[in-house]
């Protein structure tokens, strides 16, 4: 389609007529997000809470994530300790990899590990659920019998999300630490003894504390992503699949960008 | 004159450069059971969303038990809706609930009963639409697509409502089914003394439920009288539409 606005007079297209509508576009699209955001965040922290809903969406949320974010940690904490093994071997600071491994994991890895797998298995699976609901006319249905969906499906999963995360994150740091300790004693010949005192002297609990206000924000973003989405998606099963993919790779962003907004935000103030 | 029960009053609604609906006109009478006919995309279930507030009109009223209700929201919105019922096309019903807590959905969230009394009303109300208690513990994925269309009719009906609207009631049923769902919603609809508003493109079952029939064509009601009186309305589009013909003033949907 050409008319004026998007064609210079011969016929091309005019770049800044893009850049406006693509501009116009994404701020729009920040507005409906924050007022839905907004929207959510109200009806989750005002009673009455649907407690039945709550604790399904906890279930499902944070008990079947356990073997995801357990494997997730166990690798993560193995192979890093084996890389910083590898690179304080170049200048003899192998003694250091429980500290920097503990730090590592309860810092930044033990967080962000689980929220780039829960905005995959717990993100995706929300915006296809409630999209099925909502191309299914569930969401009007819901709306007729005088239920508002920001209570009953949008608030339950925004709260156990915020909830969960923190525990699934402070399972993650223990397994990922434990997941450096199996390397360090069966392949890299670290005593075992020695390599947990170091962890435990070495770990403060502000740097658990950093990891777990990390993992409140990211359930967050990973629950509103997963129901904005849903909630948008169009009709069919192309719609759904649309949804479920953008509320992913949404998250998965945002989950990134949250922690390095997060991390500077705690190096600032000193913890 | 009776106040109808359900106005809408040059009603209008669009998409962009599509507009759906361009000055809605129509008006339903407690205890009356009224059928609106039209075409695919001709605004039948723009026009329903509008009357049930999941949609709000660019320009028009609509006036439920002579109230304005065109903007409402929250409580007074969520008191409209206690008082209709609504069967979706789909069914609509929730796959993650049982038969017998959608068919309660509203007793259990907005009235807040007990699950045990619900639960018992909700049987009761399966067994107006001819489905016994063995059902009740069953999700909907679980029963035909007849009976989900008569669980989600008990769930239009358990709050014994003063309007009911029916969106497509009879789409996807065989003609067995269909008329039994028919005879269903007449029989409840009569025994609750409720209004009906109706939107097919189904002629039998126009003609079986309706006391009045109305036809939407390019988002206006161009004819409007008695269900008897259908076959003689003297209105090229309706005649065309009633006798499925593609040759006439209404272009087919292709």
């Amino acid at each position: 389609m050409s008319d004026a606005s998007t064609t210079k007079s011969g016929g091309i297209p005019n770049p800044l007529a893009w850049i406006g509508r693509g501009t116009l576009a994404l701020f729009a699209e920040i507005g409906r997000l924050s007022l839905f955001s907004g929207r959510t965040a109200l009806s989750a922290l005002i009673p009455p809470w649907n407690l039945t809903q709550l604790w399904k969406q906890i279930i499902a949320i944070g008990f079947y994530s356990l073997p995801v974010v357990g494997l997730s940690a166990v690798f993560i904490g193995a192979a890093l300790a084996l890389n910083i093994y590898t690179g304080g071997n170049r200048f003899g600071a192998e003694q250091f990899v429980p500290n920097i491994v503990v730090l590592g994991i309860t810092r930044e890895l033990g967080a962000t590990i689980t929220g780039l797998m829960l905005a995959g298995r717990v993100t995706a699976g929300i915006a296809a659920e409630i999209g099925a609901m909502k191309v299914t006319e569930q969401i009007d249905a819901l709306k007729t019998l005088s239920a508002n969906p920001f209570r009953y499906l949008y608030a339950p999963r925004f709260l156990a999300a915020a909830l969960t995360l923190p525990i699934l994150v402070l399972i993650a740091d223990i397994i990922g630490v434990m997941g450096g300790w199996l390397v360090s004693v069966y392949a890299l010949d670290f005593d075992s003894t020695t390599y947990l005192r170091n962890t435990i002297d070495f770990l403060t609990m502000e740097d658990v504390v950093v990891g777990l206000i990390k993992a409140v924000i990211f359930g967050m973003v990973i629950a509103l992503m997963g129901c904005y989405q849903g909630s948008k998606s169009s009709a069919g099963a192309t719609g759904v699949g649309r949804a479920a993919t953008l509320s992913m790779v949404g998250a998965a962003v945002l989950v990134l960008a949250a922690n390095y907004i997060l991390s500077t935000f705690f190096v600032q103030i000193g913890i | 004159m009776t106040q109808p029960i359900l106005e809408l009053k040059g009603v209008q609604k669009g998409f962009g450069s599509n507009h759906v609906l361009r000055g809605v006109d129509i008006d339903v009478a407690p205890g009356r059971s009224l059928v609106v006919l039209g075409g695919s995309g001709s605004g039948k279930s723009v026009m329903l969303k509008n009357a049930l507030g999941l949609m709000t009109p660019d320009a028009g009223k609509i006036l439920f038990d002579g109230k304005d209700v065109t903007k409402d929201q929250g409580k007074a919105r969520e008191a409209m809706r206690s008082r209709v019922g609504m069967l979706f096309q789909s069914g609509a019903l929730f796959d993650s609930l049982t038969v017998w807590e959608n068919v309660a959905f509203r007793l259990l969230n907005a009235d807040g009963m007990k699950r045990t009394d619900a639960k018992e009303q909700a049987v009761e109300t399966l067994k107006k639409v001819r489905l016994g208690a063995s059902v009740a513990d069953l999700r909907p994925a679980e029963i035909s697509g007849g009976m989900q269309k008569r669980v989600a009719l008990a769930r239009a009906i358990i709050t014994e409502p003063d309007l009911i609207f029916f969106d497509e009631p009879t789409t996807g049923l065989d003609p067995i089914t269909a008329d039994a769902i028919n005879d269903l919603i007449i029989e409840q609809v009569k025994a609750l003394g409720a209004a009906a508003v109706t939107i097919t493109h189904d002629m039998a079952s126009a003609r079986k439920v309706a006391d009045e029939i109305a036809m939407l064509f390019e988002g206006k009601i161009i004819w409007r009288g008695p269900a008897s009186e259908i076959d003689r309305s003297g209105n090229d589009h309706v005649d065309q539409f009633v006798h499925g013909r593609a040759d006439g003033p209404i272009q087919p949907a292709l």
